[in-house]
């Protein structure tokens, strides 16, 4: 077992601004644990700009942010393993983790910071009547697959739900091509930042059909279209307004949930509004030595506010190393 | 004639909503902005607005499949799929070092296609 004073669980945004702050504020021996094989998080996957107004004052892109607090975690020294899967956490501070090519790394820390953000609600979560053929993806799989691995999920595309995700992939769709025929959205209103509708939707004369939704999905092997109909107040679908849209995408923007299956190995209170541990205006859990911080802690839309909440975690921790 | 125009500011996240009145093609009043960006962006969205363009081109050479892009300023609105075309049609190698010119002065707009990451291990 190998020990540090500070484990920090995730290398997104959180975790690399909590490490920073808490190296400022005099803690040396730190180690961040990241699963994907690099640093930075969501970040990697959010090539738009629209980042970082409040923090550096510039307009950057989600990849530009990650990089700034990732040349400060390499210029500060800060240990750091990527490809590294916690798995395991205990109430004696003892991490576990799955490191790819080297096996268990076990970790008595001092203290921890949670940094794990969030993931994307999983699709069971709609109930649609028909089919469930190919073509079919969260918002948030097809921006990796797009601006990860640079594959175009499909060429005619629906997405259903207007939160940020679905706004951002609507335009990022159009830019590489695809024909985005309409953005659905059940509520009266969308969930996404007006300047999304703007620059994402209207930009492109894509229509955003609100107090619309799809009700049903049809194609065998893939996907071929979708039924969508208008809805009520009570959000029930009206008879009659029914649509087929062929298509051979659906894009599900449906909202994010914070990744607590670690947390939840810990005696901390969880709350159940945010989904996301309790925390005091340290960023502390209520088991002492134990921070949270960034989408782990509740959702956040913008990275500047995870940033700001980060740097009072790594400070607080570092008060608490003191002591 | 005085006309007036509602447009949402895009320059940060708060939206804000901005009543322009106009005066043939003179901008004579500009309200509802919370700072003075918003009165500069709807002066230039009235008369020739200007988008940011950030995309992906291929990597080769890297464990990275894809190179995140963006454009070293803002270009015509009009010009996006012009600038796309390019940017699709672009292939890098690794090592590419951030903010790396990727494409110089692209389809004459004045501005550059610049890397939005960096990739530094090159493969064997
Ligand atoms: C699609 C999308 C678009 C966005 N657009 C904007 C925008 O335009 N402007 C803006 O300001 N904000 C935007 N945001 C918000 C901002 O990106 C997030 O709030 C921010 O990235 C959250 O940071 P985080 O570090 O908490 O989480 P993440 O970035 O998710 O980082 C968590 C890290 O923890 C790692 N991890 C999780 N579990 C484990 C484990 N068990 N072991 C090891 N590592 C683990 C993950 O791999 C990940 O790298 C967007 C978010 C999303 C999802
Ligand atoms: S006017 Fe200023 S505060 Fe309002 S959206 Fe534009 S940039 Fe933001």
């Amino acid at each position: 077992m190998i020990a540090y004073d500070l484990v920090i669980v995730g290398g997104g945004p959180a975790g690399l601004a909590a490490a920073v702050s808490a190296k400022e504020n005099g803690v040396d021996s730190i180690l961040i644990l990241e699963r994907e094989n690099r640093l930075g998080g969501i970040l990697n996957q959010c090539i738009h700009n629209g980042f970082g107004l409040h923090t550096f004052q510039e307009e950057l892109t989600g990849t530009e942010y990650a990089y700034r607090y990732i040349q400060k975690v390499k210029e500060l020294g800060i240990d750091y393993k990527v490809s590294a899967f916690v798995t395991d956490i205990n109430v004696q501070k003892q991490i576990t983790a799955a490191v790819r090519g080297e096996g268990l790394l076990e970790v008595q820390a001092n203290a921890i910071i949670l940094a794990m953000g969030c993931r994307e609600r999983s699709r069971g979560a709609l109930n649609i009547a028909g089919t469930r053929p190919a073509g079919i993806f969260s918002a948030g799989t097809a921006q990796y697959f797009v601006n990860v691995l640079g594959i175009m999920p499909g060429k005619e595309v629906v997405i259903l739900g207007s939160g940020d995700i679905g706004l951002i992939m609507a335009r990022r769709m159009t830019l590489e091509g695809a024909h985005v025929k309409c953005v659905a959205e059940i509520l009266p209103k969308s969930g996404g930042l007006q300047r999304n509708i703007v620059q994402c939707l209207e930009d492109y004369d894509i229509p955003l059909r609100l107090s619309h939704t799809v009700i049903e999905i049809h194609g065998e092997k893939r996907l071929t279209g979708v039924t969508l109909a208008a809805v009520d107040e009570k959000l029930k679908s009206i008879p009659g307004t029914e649509e087929y849209i062929p298509c051979d995408t659906l894009l599900l923007s449906v909202g994010l949930i914070p990744e607590n299956e670690l947390t939840r190995q810990l005696p901390v209170t969880m709350l159940p509004e945010t989904k996301g541990p309790k925390v005091d205006a340290g960023m502390q859990t209520d088991l002492p030595g134990v921070f949270a911080c960034g989408n782990v802690v509740r959702v956040y839309d913008l990275v500047d506010n995870v940033s700001a909440a980060a740097v009072v975690a790594g400070r607080s921790a570092a008060e608490y190393l003191r002591e | 004639m005085e006309k007036r125009r509602e447009l949402i500011c895009i320059k940060c996240p708060k939206g804000c909503r901005i009543a322009v009145a106009m005066d043939g093609d003179e901008v004579v009043g500009v309200e509802g902005n919370s700072c003075p960006r918003g009165e500069e962006y709807v002066r230039k969205e009235i008369t020739s607005p200007t988008r940011m363009v950030t995309s992906t081109v291929r990597l080769i050479g890297s464990d990275m499949n894809v190179m995140p892009v963006r454009l070293s300023g803002e270009i015509t609105k009009g010009k996006i799929f012009d600038v796309m075309k390019e940017i699709r049609k672009c292939q890098v190698k690794a090592p590419v070092r951030m903010g790396e010119v990727l494409i110089t002065d692209v389809c004459g707009l004045g501005v550059d296609v610049v890397a939005a990451a960096e990739a530094l291990d090159v493969l064997g």
